[in-house]
């Protein structure tokens, strides 16, 4: 094994041209167990943590340009405001611990169907920022995941930074697991309300071979409160539009039997989590708009 | 392949490490320095806590290169790391010619701490009856002691928060939690 310690971007991406199994180490939260376990002996090791570029972030009119390295403490503490989901989904993350070294680049990187950052992104809606000698490009966050534990990166790209969309309106993640600390997904879900656009975006998490939305959910409950005039007249979400909105999602989860929980209570489980987060969020929205006119 | 940083304050030199090597091991099996503990490697236990330029995290998650010119402070330097930050604040006073004359130069290895005082929160875990194998002690030790460098004023939810990566077997954590508030406490009297 070898141990390439590139000092900038362009060096590390010289190198992994040159060494495309390269595999990039951060924060190491997942590459180091596999190493320590023997399940994995890369021929090079790559320290991206001497890159300065990729542990900063910055918000911009629209989006937010986060690092692929910048630790999920780091978003809890600065990025609340912009990314409500995304931080409520890092909390979720192992512990204090971990969440000082993991970031949102090794999550992607990683792919795995059970990564806390997975259902935030999908529901903000995201664009992954990826870089080879050969250029750049920018990877929408819907055709980032493509298999169990795989992502649309070529072998000779690294992930850069995230562009996240600011939140335009309230952002809610919830998680099954059997304590708060420590714990991997049994399934995740996360809700984002878009007011300018007049839409919802969702992310289920651990609950398919891939992160996914719930596509024809958010396209039922868009249409439900649009003709319901939900979004003008902020009145409660009526429990007939939130079960089917809850089934809905339910039914665009795909998961297995596995240790942590069956396919069953899975699918059960995301019904639930978008119920509650529906309810969370709009209570929210309608606070927020309630709020507003008291204020005119 | 060669590795060099510092280790609770002293510059260290760590040869022939593998490139696969966590900093873990090579604090343990190549410094002598047993105090961080390896029991889960894969970053559940928190038992392997140390600071790495201040911030704490598992050791055995972090490639023994990533530490290269980094500054990591592990339990057998929490003392020495404590006091200097007391006296940082003015607590300490200057050096009496009696207190030097007993001085001597600081060892580097597993008896670093040994002889010398306690840091404040390693104190509170004896006093407060919170060490029974002993085993997941110095990663609590080092996460608690930086939680209350963070926040000295801290609620249980806090306490829990922070050391909700080290686990503990054997005490049901409510003497570690005693430990932790009684720490605290005595912070924040100046004791």
């Amino acid at each position: 094994m070898d141990f390439l310690r590139p000092a900038s971007w362009e060096e590390a991406l010289a190198a992994k041209a040159e060494h495309p199994t390269a595999v990039p180490i951060a924060g190491g939260t997942d590459v180091m167990v596999e190493i320590n376990f023997d399940h994995r002996r890369p021929d090079y090791l790559m320290d991206l943590n001497r890159i300065g570029d990729l542990s900063e972030w910055e918000a911009g009119e629209d989006t937010v340009r986060l690092g692929a390295s910048v630790p999920y403490t780091k978003i809890m503490e600065n990025l609340r405001t912009e990314l409500p989901g995304l931080a409520l989904a890092s909390h979720t993350v192992a512990s204090p611990q971990i969440r000082n070294r993991g970031g949102v680049g090794g999550n992607l990187g990683t792919a795995s169907p059970a990564g806390d950052a997975h259902p935030a992104l999908l529901a903000a809606g995201a664009e992954v920022e990826v870089e080879s000698v050969r250029g750049a490009r920018r990877i929408p966050i819907d055709e980032f995941y493509t298999g169990v534990k795989r992502n649309a990166l070529a072998p000779d790209e690294l992930i850069r930074a995230v562009h996240i969309k600011k939140a335009d309106g309230p952002q809610q993640f919830s998680k099954v697991g059997t304590r708060n600390a420590m714990v991997i997904a049994v399934c995740a879900f996360g809700l984002a309300l878009h007011p300018e656009t007049r839409t919802v975006r969702t992310g289920i998490g651990s609950a398919a071979p891939t992160p996914v939305r719930a596509k024809a959910a958010e396209e039922f409950l868009n249409a439900a409160l649009e003709e319901g005039g939900f979004w003008d007249n902020g009145k409660i979400i009526t429990p007939s539009v939130a079960k089917q909105f809850a089934d809905l999602c339910s039914a665009a989860c795909n998961p297995i039997d596995d240790v942590r929980g069956t396919a069953s209570y899975r699918r059960h489980a995301v019904g639930v989590l978008a119920r509650r987060t529906l309810t969370w969020t709009w209570e929210s929205y309608r606070g927020t708009r309630r709020a507003s006119e008291g204020a005119a | 392949m060669r590795v060099n940083f510092t280790v609770n304050g002293r510059p260290q030199e760590a040869d022939d490490v593998w490139e696969g090597e966590s900093l873990l091991y090579v604090l343990r099996e190549r410094l002598g320095l047993p105090g961080s503990k390896n029991a889960c490697e894969q970053g559940e236990c928190g038992s392997c806590t140390v600071r790495l330029d201040g911030v704490p995290v598992c050791s055995c998650l972090v490639a023994a290169g990533q530490a290269q010119g980094r500054d990591i402070v592990t339990v057998e330097g929490l003392a020495d790391f404590a006091k200097q930050r007391s006296c940082g604040t003015g607590a300490c006073g200057g050096t009496s010619l009696d207190e030097a004359k007993r001085w001597q130069a600081e060892g580097t290895d597993s008896q670093t701490g040994e002889g010398t005082e306690l840091a404040p929160i390693q104190q509170a875990f004896i006093d407060a009856g919170a060490v029974q194998c002993g085993f997941c002690t110095p990663g609590l030790l080092v996460a608690a002691d930086e939680m209350l460098e963070r926040n000295p004023n801290p609620t249980d939810a806090d306490i829990r928060e922070a050391l909700s990566g080290n686990l503990c077997r054997c005490t049901g954590y409510e003497k570690i939690m005693d430990a932790v508030r009684l720490a605290a406490a005595r912070q924040s009297e100046g004791v």
